[in-house]
């Protein structure tokens, strides 16, 4: 049977929904064996058991994180060697694309980025030109390297914890490397993460500063906040918020988007999610070309009033 | 160290040729290629060639012997990329072109650029936009890293140079969704930027006159050493078997707020079954 490996970075305190979806994957194609990049705790190491992985490779040298993706790189490649895996499955952040990447060049295979769906035989379907295509293609040398993106298959119940079992593997760090000097962490929000959400309140330079009223109905929605660079450039949110073309593309079941004129830019990011509902007091905006929903008036009442209507429903 | 006894830097920018994304963008029917025509100079790259103005520019400028060259690989076309960078301000350029890239993926486009940078360098620095706009993988700048073995920067929304005893080291910043992070590194090294790093300057009237008595380099397969078959369709770890257009999204329904429209969505949301 094919040996699948799942690379998985900065690991948390417990497996997240993603990471749970890449090794539900990997389990449908295969023997499962995962290659972690960082220390890792006994609560995630039995989350990652439950998915019937007994073992996983560790870097023998941890300076391979403090250089940037090429350590990582290097190591996921020794894994690739040392577990003799076809497959490799990868998470789609920026970062994890640049390692399989790089580790595609180390073991001459070929990479796949940004795949929702994979069948039997290893077709990946893709899209691009930022939705507008679908795709289907596939890895024709070496072992396959595909990053598959959150939400593009359904994690599946895991059994009981049990612990893995660690190998170690020997790297050989990069001769010239850039290093990361400093780090700090950014302040959470308690909201889901943008490109894992199922609903998505975005706003846009129509919200004039004041992100207040969509937070409020994300949260009542138990939704992500997201934006338009008009906003995040003019600092009302941080950056990581940006959906786009440049920021990120997000599929979620729901996208409300809030005083965004729909810019082919912005459209890039989410015209791939379910249902798009638009708020834009400009009736001529080209947003509502792709609303399903669309309300041509202010945001500052329509959006209080809905958030109130739900939490009177009790929803 | 001074600055002036600090060697001249040669900054190679890599610049794509790509289809205007205001315009509908395809896949040809019979090879499923990318179709060039209404092609642009990739509006990522543009924050690239910003980027290495500018370094060169704190430095003492093209007096300090410092120099920009704009690269591109591609059908004849794809010069324009190159001929646009001159007129915003790059020194010279280098246009590889050869039927054989054909349907080239990241693997094999990264392949020639490594191929092409050797022959057309030493480059102290090689700048290239966050991602192409027409591919979109992010995965050259990586894989030409990995190449050319060095150093890799990317993302970097600032950069800075430094000269000193061991040569030039850059400093960046970038930003992911869990950290905000400082990097260091030495040169030689590839950076990629986004678009946040500055803002782009036009070409002016001045620089459109100088572009035309610039020199752009013609290369060849062969001029880099590379055979037809490792780039191309033949090249390439990877194959598109299918592609087809995603049907476009239909206008749903537009209401006007009449006191009512927060209400009406909640509606609208319940009936989707979306609460
Ligand atoms: C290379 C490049 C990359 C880019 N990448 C991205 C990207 O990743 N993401 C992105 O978003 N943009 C990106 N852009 C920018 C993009 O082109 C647009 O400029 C941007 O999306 C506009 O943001 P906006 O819709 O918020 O602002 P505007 O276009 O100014 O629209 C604001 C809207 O708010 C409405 N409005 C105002 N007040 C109210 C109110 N009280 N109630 C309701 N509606 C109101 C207005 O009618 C208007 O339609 C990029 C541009 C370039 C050149």
């Amino acid at each position: 049977m094919t040996s699948v490996l799942v690379f998985l970075d900065h690991p948390a305190a417990s497996l997240a929904k993603s990471e749970r979806e890449l090794l539900s994957l990997a389990a449908s194609l295969g023997d499962v064996v995962v290659a972690l990049a960082d220390e890792a705790g006994q609560a995630y190491l039995d989350g990652i058991g439950s998915y019937g992985v007994q073992r996983y490779y560790r870097p023998d040298d941890a300076a391979v994180s403090d250089v940037l993706v090429a350590g990582k790189a290097a190591f996921l490649a020794e894994a690739v060697r040392a577990s003799g895996a076809g497959i490799v499955l990868l998470g789609n952040s920026y970062e994890s694309k640049e390692i399989a990447a790089r580790s595609g060049v180390k073991l001459d295979s070929g990479v796949i980025t940004d795949v929702v769906a994979l069948d039997g035989d290893l077709t990946a379907t893709k899209s691009d030109f930022a939705g507008s295509y679908t795709v289907h293609c596939r890895v024709t040398t070496g072992v396959a390297i595909l990053t598959v993106k959150p939400n593009s298959v359904e994690a599946v119940e895991a059994g009981p914890p049990s612990s893995p079992e660690a190998v170690r593997v020997a790297v050989e760090l990069p001769r010239a490397a850039a290093r990361i000097t400093g780090r700090v962490e950014k302040p959470v929000s308690g909201r889901p993460e943008l490109t894992e959400a199922r609903v998505i309140v975005a706003g846009g330079r129509g919200v004039d500063g004041d992100f207040g009223p969509l937070e409020d109905l994300a949260d009542a929605l138990g939704g992500a906040v997201g934006a338009s660079r008009a906003a995040t450039d003019a600092g009302w949110i941080e950056h990581s918020a940006q959906i786009g073309q440049t920021g990120k593309t997000v599929s979620p079941q729901l996208y409300i988007s809030v005083g965004i004129s729909g810019a082919i830019q912005q459209k890039a990011g989410m015209q791939t999610s379910k249902v798009i509902v638009a708020v834009n007091k400009d009736a001529d905006s080209p947003i509502f070309e792709i609303a399903d929903f669309g309300i041509v008036g202010d945001l500052t009442t329509v959006l209080p009033q809905a958030t109130e209507e739900i939490r009177k429903r009790g929803l | 160290m001074d600055e002036a006894t600090a060697s001249g830097l040669r900054i190679a920018v890599l610049v794509k040729h790509v289809p205007d994304a205001q315009f509908d963008r395809h896949i040809s029917g019979d090879d499923l290629t990318t179709v060039r025509s209404e092609s642009i100079l990739s509006e990522l790259d543009e924050y690239a060639l910003e980027a290495a103005l500018q370094l060169v520019e704190a430095h003492g400028g093209a007096a300090a012997g410092h120099r920009v060259t704009a690269i591109t690989m591609g059908p004849a076309a794809a010069v324009n990329a190159v001929k646009k960078s001159l007129q915003i301000g790059a020194d010279d350029g280098v246009h590889l072109t050869d039927d054989a890239l054909t349907g080239s993926d990241a693997s094999a486009t990264s392949r020639a650029l490594a191929a092409l940078l050797q022959h057309a360098g030493p480059f102290d620095l090689v700048l290239t936009g966050m991602a192409s706009t027409d591919g979109e993988t992010s995965l050259v700048p990586a894989q030409l890293a990995e190449r050319l073995d060095l150093p890799q920067v990317t993302f970097a929304a600032s950069l800075e140079l430094t000269p000193g005893d061991g040569g030039w080291t850059l400093a960046a910043r970038r930003d992911s969704d869990t950290y905000a992070e400082t990097i260091e590194a030495p040169l030689p090294a590839l950076v990629s930027v986004t678009d946040q790093i500055n803002d782009p300057r036009y070409p002016n009237f001045k620089g459109i006159m100088a572009a035309k008595k610039k020199q752009i380099q013609v290369l060849s397969l062969q001029d880099i050493g590379l055979q037809a078959d490792e780039v191309g369709f033949a090249g390439s770890w990877t194959t598109v078997e299918a592609a087809a257009p995603r049907p476009p999204r239909s206008q749903g329904i537009v209401i006007t707020d009449e006191g009512d429209a927060g209400i009406r969505l909640v509606d609208f949301l319940a009936g989707q079954k979306l609460l």
